[in-house]
């Protein structure tokens, strides 16, 4: 058989049906819903009189309008609670399970999915969410889906799909300190652009990926949607086995042997064609930090805000002068220079316990500068929260001055009371720096966790690695 | 969902690259639990000032362009966040179709499941579009989906490539669910050969879960 990628091993296993000229009929294996973009799927569902097909393979969870603040008490935005009531309702009607406001469970869906187990390699999984992208790491197929689909996916567990052309994004060389898995990412998203990937998936390797944690990985394959493609995924390999055994839907005993025997051979396969290839090598990568307002708009963090005369493109110039101005950025700024009134430490891109874990080591002992508002910590998983607090991390924020939260997506959308008042400015490590993503007039400014956690210190962006704790976790 | 063949109309032009799913619905409208009065919202924070008064600056509350029914648009719309409240609110505000050089993947995808057209057209078409709708107040276009053509005013006719079969269900307005359902025997097949039910092997949420 000819060398086949991870894609096309799970495209071919899940083809429901295959007409020339027509998308494909594909099997989906795990469906995630939230309170977001569900109520309507379930609703144009009942209107026509159908059933869930296969309640057991969908899992819902509450995370987009969650408060991060105290889970006991009433939930006070009514628009909020009307959407956690229409889910828990549509759940109970159908038989699907829901991880609601008070399991110990709750969490960002990307980030339970995996944690729990649910997520495994060879799944073709889909959510009405664009970061459905994160669960690619497994070696899944993952992507976001509209409203329309959630509710085709409901009532047919199927989905009509056109296959993807498939981009291979290699980073050669070994990680150097203080540059991390987003870095890589945000470095790709400003190579390619933030439709560079559109109507690929990607697939990220290279010695660089392969020496990345799951967490890592699961970062890295987050943001594939800002660099345009609808999925991203790394080949499953140790690493991989390692992080889902004894999770709570994963096999146990001679069951996982045959399993893992099963998605080791998913990998893609030594000389199989890609359309497109990146190659990168990782001692060019360095900290990364957002001047703009898409994740493309993107430097190291030892560089200037660029002058939009410096563009060739005409519409990359204009666009470029728009978003300084939203951002109130004057062209020729050193990044270092930059000040901040909020730091975010959270989303389904950066909350893993890795994630606090380093950025923790950074600011243990120090304290947030008093230029700023708020520095907030909001774990992505209530378990990612009990496991930070069994560690002693919450104590380490809170002493350092930061706020620490329960589990939700807070000021990555705002949806709930996390959110920048105009004119604000923050580090984020989120996905996204689009104009009011985090609040009306707000200005966002994309980072990882151990750049967030030292510019929450100093006030401003700082160079990571002339910091000792530069690499938080290790 | 009504079907898309042909439609003309008033053309508005929203000359921005990358206009993303935020812009076109902000999150504070996503907790709505229903498909419809998105239009309302749309493009919310540049059509709104302060206290939801009009902002005379963004190009749609230009009144030459009130009831406009074609939206032009530049590269990468619709990129970002997946919310299809995002088609829902151009089609509520009045927009058929959508003239842009390339669209985001799911947004493009989003937009067939809503009766909304979005055709694909070189930049130097759009370039020429964008011209004509400045230069002529009450500026309007006829896209043809049966014919696969734009027309306009001085001979103006642009083709355009849409995939087959969805220019198939647009045209008849076909439920797709319905048709995937046609395959049911396709779909209890392959479950029987290959559907596994997760199984919770450490009781973590029992509460909830029904085995």
């Amino acid at each position: 058989m000819a060398a086949r990628t991870l894609y096309e091993k799970i495209w071919e296993a899940h083809i429901v049906r295959e007409e020339p000229g027509q998308p494909t009929l594909i099997y989906i294996d795990r469906h995630l819903i939230h309170e977001g973009t569900s109520p309507q799927a379930f609703a144009g569902l009942k209107a026509a009189g159908r059933k869930v097909r296969q309640p057991q393979l969908t899992f819902a969870v509450m995370d987009h309008s969650v408060s991060t603040k105290n889970r006991l008490l009433p939930v006070l935005d009514a628009d909020a609670l009307g959407q956690f009531e229409a889910l828990a309702r549509n759940c109970q009607e159908h038989g699907v399970h829901l991880f609601d406001l008070h399991s110990k469970n709750q969490g960002i869906i990307h980030i339970i999915g995996p944690e729990l187990g649910i997520t495994q390699p060879g799944q073709t999984i889909v959510c009405g969410d664009s970061h459905t992208s994160t669960h690619g790491a497994f070696g899944a197929l993952a992507f976001g889906i509209g409203t329309s689909e959630i509710e085709h996916v409901l009532a047919t567990q199927c989905l009509t799909q056109f296959k993807s052309k498939t981009m291979k994004i290699e980073i050669n060389g070994k990680r150097p300190r203080g540059v991390t898995a987003k870095d890589f990412i945000l470095t790709v998203i400003g190579k390619i652009g933030i439709a560079g990937g559109t109507g690929y998936v990607f697939e990220y390797t290279g010695e660089a990926v392969r020496g990345l944690s799951m967490e890592g990985r699961m970062t890295m394959c987050n943001m594939s949607i800002e660099g345009g493609a609808r999925a991203g995924m790394v080949s499953p390999d140790e690493t991989t086995f390692k992080y889902l055994e004894g999770r709570p839907f994963v096999p146990r005993g001679k069951e996982f042997q045959v399993a893992v025997d099963h998605w080791r051979s998913l990998a893609t396969d030594a000389g199989a064609k890609f359309d497109e290839t990146l190659t990168l090598h990782a001692n060019d990568l360095a900290p990364m930090v957002t001047w703009g307002t898409n994740p493309g708009m993107v430097t190291q963090v030892t560089d200037r805000v660029p002058d939009p005369a410096s563009f060739g493109d005409p519409v990359d110039r204009e666009a470029a002068s728009r978003a300084l101005v939203y951002m109130g950025l004057k062209p020729g700024t050193r990044i270092e220079d930059i000040p901040l009134d909020r730091v975010f430490i959270g989303s389904c891109t950066n909350s893993r316990i890795e994630d606090l874990r380093a950025a923790a080591k950074v600011v243990a002992g120090k304290h947030v500068s008093k230029d700023l508002k708020q520095a907030l910590v909001v774990p992505g998983s209530r378990r990612v929260k009990v496991e930070a607090e069994t560690e002693g991390l919450d104590k380490i924020f809170r002493d350092a001055g930061f706020e620490w939260r329960d589990a939700g997506c807070s000021m990555c959308i705002g949806m709930n009371d996390d959110v920048l008042l105009s004119g604000e400015r923050s580090a984020s490590t989120s996905n996204r720096n689009f104009e009011g993503r985090q609040g009306k007039g707000g200005r966002t400014h994309l980072v990882s966790p151990v750049m967030a956690a030292a510019a929450a210190i100093e006030g401003h962006f700082v160079d990571i690695r002339d910091w000792k704790n530069a690499d938080g976790a290790e | 969902m009504e079907p898309f063949i042909k439609h003309t109309g008033l053309v508005a032009p929203l000359d921005r690259v990358n206009v993303d799913t935020d812009q076109m619905v902000p999150k504070q409208f996503l907790k709505f639990l229903t498909r419809e009065g998105y239009g309302r919202v749309l493009f919310y924070d540049w059509r709104y000032l302060p206290g939801e008064k009009l902002n005379p600056d963004f190009v749609l509350n230009q009144p030459r362009y009130k009831g406009a029914s074609v939206l032009l648009a530049r590269a990468n719309f619709g990129c970002g966040s997946s919310r299809e409240h995002a088609p829902w609110g151009i089609l509520d505000y009045g927009f058929r179709t959508i003239l842009a050089p390339s669209y985001a993947d799911i947004f493009y995808n989003n937009c067939f499941k809503n009766g909304i057209l979005p055709v694909t057209l070189s930049n130097e078409q759009m370039d020429e579009l964008f011209k004509r709708t400045e230069k002529k107040e009450g500026y309007r276009l006829t896209v043809d989906l049966e014919q696969q053509i734009v027309t306009g005013d001085n001979g103006l006719r642009y083709s355009f490539e849409v995939d087959p079969f969805r220019r198939d269900c647009l045209l008849r307005g076909l439920d797709d669910i319905g048709l995937t359902l046609v395959h049911d025997p396709h779909i209890t097949g392959f479950e029987g050969k290959n559907l596994k039910l997760p199984v919770m092997y450490d009781p973590v949420d029992v509460k909830y879960h029904k085995q």
